[in-house]
């Protein structure tokens, strides 16, 4: 028997620094095994997995608490530095702030078949695995924008936002890097990729385009016509909502599309790091992949019609895999963010 | 076929390959040792210059802004540092005046304050080892001056593999160059070994009483081997001979003598006249006594015959060996109311050999001049390349015919007992001590000597 309760419990913490936006006991209450998992994945796109998992595993109850990744990483630097881990297992979309607690010492190390079967760069000193797959899109109105106007690449979007009158200024939208650590992760990336980067923040910033927290906001923002393009979505928000909304459109850029892998960790010193063995090991398996893949985190771009990633370049020349490797450090150097954001900032002057 | 004087130690094979297997096993030590010094050294030259890059990158991206030093942290170097996979790595840039600009607060200076431009120094990283670069950039602008120093390290997972990696390539190589010496130090061995065997079944194919010299070709280490078993083999021969011809002289010089006692002892026996009786009687005390010396003159032959062949020779003065021959046969000239004049050099004649041989030789020389020489009788010694020990008398000398011929043992003069028995002797141990017997008859008489090779004194 399957039991999910989800508890409001933002508001009923407010002082505390760092919080759970949300937590869920999935699998029976008389279960032996408690094992905590901390993700910044939203539960209700990472919840059927783990209730699968659950139901394998009989004897095995998951607290599940729903994280923002900035805030996940802070209690997991404060809580390696104390040595008292609070979670079993930790999954981030932030995968920079996963190699950074890594390089702290703060993970503990497990191998196993599934683990050792990984690409090379979705694993670091068998401590961090990346366990999904999941393209950095953009998202369209399909109602508001004709077929010839849908950005294929960041080109286009360039040319979109070029013209002095164009109807695309100030309906652009991305995520604010300073709330979201997924989103400085994807930007700094992009400003490693390719000098594009550049040129899209100066359009951006001379259009008005709009930096705002959290991908249901910002498909939400598509979904209702209050902007017309969203840029670096990550792909499993948008699909799932693609699927239900036919006014949302989805293309993978040709030019590039990065692809992020969510890293998860077992943190030093946790209670339960078998179970977390187990279920890391799970959700790498065939049977755990299906899951993920069921879920939209596993998410594999394919030419042709009727997808519903619209992709129109090559697929092997276009992915760019987010790689969990010791390069990822630079993003978390404090002055290099805080050169980044300022350049940021000089391109999006915050709409006050 | 081994026997109960014959103890089988650990063989040759064995212990060669023991020595080898000892000198290939210290050696290996040696060189394990060598190898992972080599791969650790190997390892850290790698890395530290991997290090190194990393810091120059980073300190080449420092760069002064509105009097503050900015630090762009280049992506080049943490891809870099990449290269040692599974390293963690902390990294720390200081201002000049001590603060931290970036990076990790915590990562350790090294101890030697301004070290210089670049220090590597070994450090931690939490619980693990961890080694370190500094570098220092100076700066003079006008807005900000001193020096910035950009410290980075990592842990030593890559440097442990790399090292091992090292001395396990060198270690596989020496390991098959020290089978291969191996081999050849065993396939050496058994051919060096091989006239070993070959000389045991030589002798083990041998008629037992064939004791002619072995002549195989040998190794010059076994051929002196070889060389001693051949002489020990000759000097049984010897042996065997010499005692073969004692008992053939013994049985030949005492079946006469016995004979006539014999003969004189029935015809004592048989004799009614009790004063020929007594004369017979008389006869057979005077032949047993000239038995007696007989005897004691082929045991003493005998006796010279086993010293040559057993005892070593040694240093002597020959004048020695001349007094105590007087010594020894002084009661001798006593009775016969005689007297031997004494000639000796004044410095010492050495030469080598048995001083017991020698006097027994001239012995014999002088109790022939005794008895058959005419007075008066001299002894002496002569120096010189051939140093002589001689016995001089005024007579003419033996018969012509007993100074020569090879079978003196059988030559008998007189019923006392020939002087045959003992020149014979004297001969004998003269060639023992490889000189030779001369005999002069002059005017002045008769002179017999023992030529022997003198020695430096």
């Amino acid at each position: 028997m399957i039991r999910l309760a989800i508890l409001l419990a933002m508001l009923s913490q407010p002082l505390a620094a760092q919080t759970a936006e949300l937590t869920a006991v999935i699998g029976p209450g008389d279960a032996t095994n408690a094992l905590v998992l901390r993700s910044t994945t939203d539960l209700a796109v990472l919840g059927p997995v783990i209730e699968a998992y659950a139901e394998a595993r009989s004897e095995t109850r998951v607290l599940y608490e729903q994280w923002g990744s900035n805030d996940l990483r802070a209690i997991s630097e404060q809580e390696c530095q104390s040595g008292q881990a609070g979670a079993d297992l930790v999954i981030s979309s932030a995968a920079h702030h996963m190699v950074g607690l890594v390089n702290e010492g703060c993970a503990s190390t497990a191998t196993s078949g599934w683990t050792q079967a990984l690409a090379p760069q979705l694993s670091w000193r068998d401590q961090l695995w990346g366990v999904s797959r999941e393209p950095a899109v953009v998202v369209y109105n399909r109602d508001l924008l004709t077929p010839a106007e849908v950005p294929r690449s960041r080109f286009d979007l360039l040319d979109l936002l070029r013209p002095e009158t164009s109807r695309f200024a100030g309906r652009v939208a991305t995520y604010d890097i300073e709330e979201s650590g997924l989103g400085f992760l994807f930007a700094f990336i992009d400003s490693l990729e390719a000098t594009t980067f550049g040129g899209l923040m100066e359009a951006f910033g001379r259009s008005g385009a709009i930096a705002t927290c959290c991908s249901a906001e910002i498909i939400d923002g598509v979904a209702s016509g209050r902007y017309l393009v969203a840029y670096n979505v990550l792909g499993s928000y948008a699909i799932q909502r693609a699927r239900r909304d036919d006014r949302l459109g989805v293309v993978a850029p040709e030019d590039y599309t990065l692809i992020l892998s969510r890293a998860a960790m077992i943190p030093a010193g946790a209670a339960a790091p078998e179970l977390a063995r187990d279920l890391l090991d799970y959700l790498l398996s065939p049977e755990g992949r299906a899951g993920l893949e069921a879920n939209d985190l596993m998410i594999r771009l394919d030419e042709g019609d009727g997808q519903i990633v619209e992709v129109t370049g090559t697929v092997e020349t276009m992915e760019r895999p987010i790689g969990l490797d010791p390069t990822l450090l630079v993003a978390m150097d404090a002055d290099k963010r805080e050169l980044f954001i300022r350049r940021w900032r000089d391109a999006f002057p915050q709409p006050e | 076929m081994p026997d109960a004087g014959v103890r089988a130690t650990l063989s040759l094979k064995t212990r060669v390959a023991l020595a080898v297997g000892s000198v290939l096993v210290l050696g290996g030590a040696v060189v394990l040792i060598a190898a992972l010094a080599y791969g650790q050294q190997a390892a850290r030259e790698a890395y530290d210059r991997l290090l190194l890059g990393a810091a120059a990158d980073i300190a080449t991206a420092i760069s002064i802004r509105d009097g503050d030093a900015i630090v762009d942290l280049p992506i080049s170097a943490f891809e870099l540092m990449s290269l040692a996979p599974d390293d963690r790595i902390r990294y720390r840039v200081v201002g000049p005046d001590g603060a931290t600009l970036t990076g990790d607060p915590a990562t350790p200076l090294p101890e030697d304050g301004d070290g210089g431009e670049v220090v590597f120094y070994d450090a931690t990283f939490g619980p693990e080892p961890a080694r370190y670069v500094a570098l220092t950039r100076r700066f003079a602008e006008r807005s900000f001056s001193g020096p910035v120093r950009v410290v980075i390290g990592h842990t030593l997972l890559a440097r442990r593999d790399l090292a091992r990696d090292i001395a396990q390539n060198a270690l596989f190589v020496l390991g098959g160059a020290g089978a291969v010496m191996a081999l050849f130090a065993w396939l050496v061995v058994s051919r060096a070994l091989q006239p070993l065997p070959r000389i045991g079944e030589a002798l083990a194919a041998r008629d037992s009483t064939d004791l002619t010299p072995l002549s195989l070709a040998a190794p010059r280490e076994v051929a002196g081997m070889l060389t001693s078993l051949n002489g020990f083999m000759a000097r049984l021969d010897r042996q065997s001979v010499a005692t073969g011809k004692l008992i053939a002289d013994a049985a030949h010089q005492l079946r006469t003598p016995v004979a006539a006692i014999r003969a004189q002892a029935q015809l004592a026996a048989a004799e009614n006249d009790p004063e020929r009786r007594d004369h017979i009687t008389a006869r057979i005390q005077d032949r047993a006594v000239g038995l007696g010396r007989l005897l004691d003159q082929i045991l003493s032959r005998a006796m010279i015959i086993h010293r040559a062949d057993t005892q070593p020779a040694t240093l002597l003065d020959l004048r020695d060996v001349a007094v105590e021959i007087v010594e020894a046969t002084d009661d001798l000239f006593v009775e016969a109311g005689l007297e031997v004049m004494l000639e000796l050099p004044g410095r010492a004649v050495p030469v080598t050999g048995d001083a017991l041989s020698l006097a027994e030789a001239g012995k014999n020389l002088l109790t022939n001049a005794l008895r058959h020489g005419k007075p008066p009788i001299r002894l002496g010694v002569t120096p010189g390349p051939q140093a002589a020990l001689w016995v001089s008398d005024c007579g003419s000398g033996p018969a012509e015919d007993m100074t020569q011929g090879p079978t003196e043992r059988f030559s008998s003069r007189g019923a006392a007992g020939g002087s045959g028995i003992g020149l014979a002797i004297a001969r004998e141990v003269a060639e023992v001590h490889r000189g030779r017997i001369t005999m002069k008859t002059g005017d002045a008489g008769f002179v017999v000597a023992i030529e022997l090779p003198g020695r430096a004194a």
